[in-house]
């Protein structure tokens, strides 16, 4: 670890990254752990799947299915297709990434989400972000998952339904993080596209193949006019 | 169904969750990646951002376009606003604002 920064300094670049992230987990981590303790899953074993398992969508289905009678192998294929979006993430996350040890990548893997992927990829991006930072807000987030589960299950909600909107915490990250990330044409229209796709994609097909599906055709696209451009601009 | 089977079950679960989430990670990480491949996923952050977003703001429950959702008319404002400030933070705030007010009528 380099020197040039404390410890601490770290951690509170991280904790102050993961903040929207966790205000968007507490809300629909209780609504999970009330799911569960109706589904008979008390609060220790919805818990033992938030750690095992951080992954919103995928422990929604998984309790459902459970609570249904569904077999385990059932369970597991539709966690794998659910979680299948993480692996273009992951790749993603190398470039950033390249070169840092193998063990420190066994732990940074298991915190990869949906928003801690956008939250650490718009500060890569940015710079002044490194991989401790980065895994500070992974940790983050999964540590207020895992309680909000659990506190669901104990004690209920605790936030009335809708009070401050708090809904719409992740939609809103959402909506920062791809504002920051159009930084020039070829961005803004891989995610018009990636959009469009997406939303195609889920009203004509079942299931959540739409993310995987939009976001490589869009990268494709937008790859591909990207280079377009830059070879008429070197044939002019 | 017992404590043990539903430890399996979760560890299942868990396992086909950690490994798409490694795999890549751990491989492409160690080396020099073709330039065409690392252009191609510069991208792949504004496409999965949209990808995500786009069909929650539009595509209701039972799969269906609906463009009179809150969520969709609360985006447009947030989304001015993130673009006029790049505030992260701030732009939670206005969007949770916007969707608490506009649930109110």
């Amino acid at each position: 670890m380099p020197a040039d920064i404390p410890v601490t300094g770290r951690l509170r670049d991280g904790v102050a990254a993961a903040w929207p992230i966790c205000l968007g987990y507490f809300p629909i981590g209780m609504a999970l752990g009330v799911l569960a303790q109706q589904a008979g899953l008390g609060p220790l074993w919805i818990g033992l799947m938030s750690v095992l398992v951080f992954a919103g969508s995928a422990q929604f289905i998984g309790v459902a299915m459970l609570d249904g009678g569904a077999s385990a192998a059932a369970i597991i294929l539709t966690t794998f297709v659910v979680n299948f979006r993480h692996f273009l993430m992951s790749s993603a996350l190398a470039v950033p990434l390249r070169g840092v040890r193998r063990l420190f990548l066994l732990l940074f893997a298991y915190g990869i989400t949906d928003e801690s992927f956008g939250v650490n990829m718009t500060r890569f991006r940015k710079g002044g972000w490194d991989k401790w930072r980065a895994l500070v807000v992974h940790h983050t987030a999964n540590a207020t998952w895992i309680l909000s589960t659990m506190i669901g299950g104990l004690v209920g909600t605790l936030i009335p339904e809708g009070a401050f909107g708090i809904d719409y915490a992740l939609p809103g990250m959402f909506i920062a993080l791809l504002v920051l990330q159009l930084q020039g044409r070829a961005f803004i229209f891989t995610g018009a596209l990636a959009a469009a796709v997406a939303v195609a994609w889920k009203l004509l097909v079942p299931g959540d193949s739409y993310i995987v599906a939009a976001a490589v055709i869009a990268a494709t696209g937008g790859f591909l006019v990207r280079r377009r451009r830059h070879r008429r601009r070197e044939a002019a | 169904m017992s404590f043990q089977e539903y430890v399996l079950v979760v560890a299942g679960m868990g396992v086909v969750t950690y490994l798409p989430r490694l795999l890549p990670l751990f491989f492409l990480s160690q080396r020099q990646l073709p330039q065409w491949l690392v252009d191609w996923l510069e991208l792949i952050p504004v496409a999965i951002l949209a990808a995500l977003l786009a069909p929650s703001l539009v595509v209701d429950a039972d799969s269906t376009l609906d463009l009179l959702r809150r969520e969709f008319w609360v985006a447009i404002p947030t989304f001015l606003f993130a673009v006029r400030t790049r505030s992260l933070g701030g732009t939670v705030i206005v969007g949770m604002g916007l969707f608490w007010v506009a649930g109110m009528f």
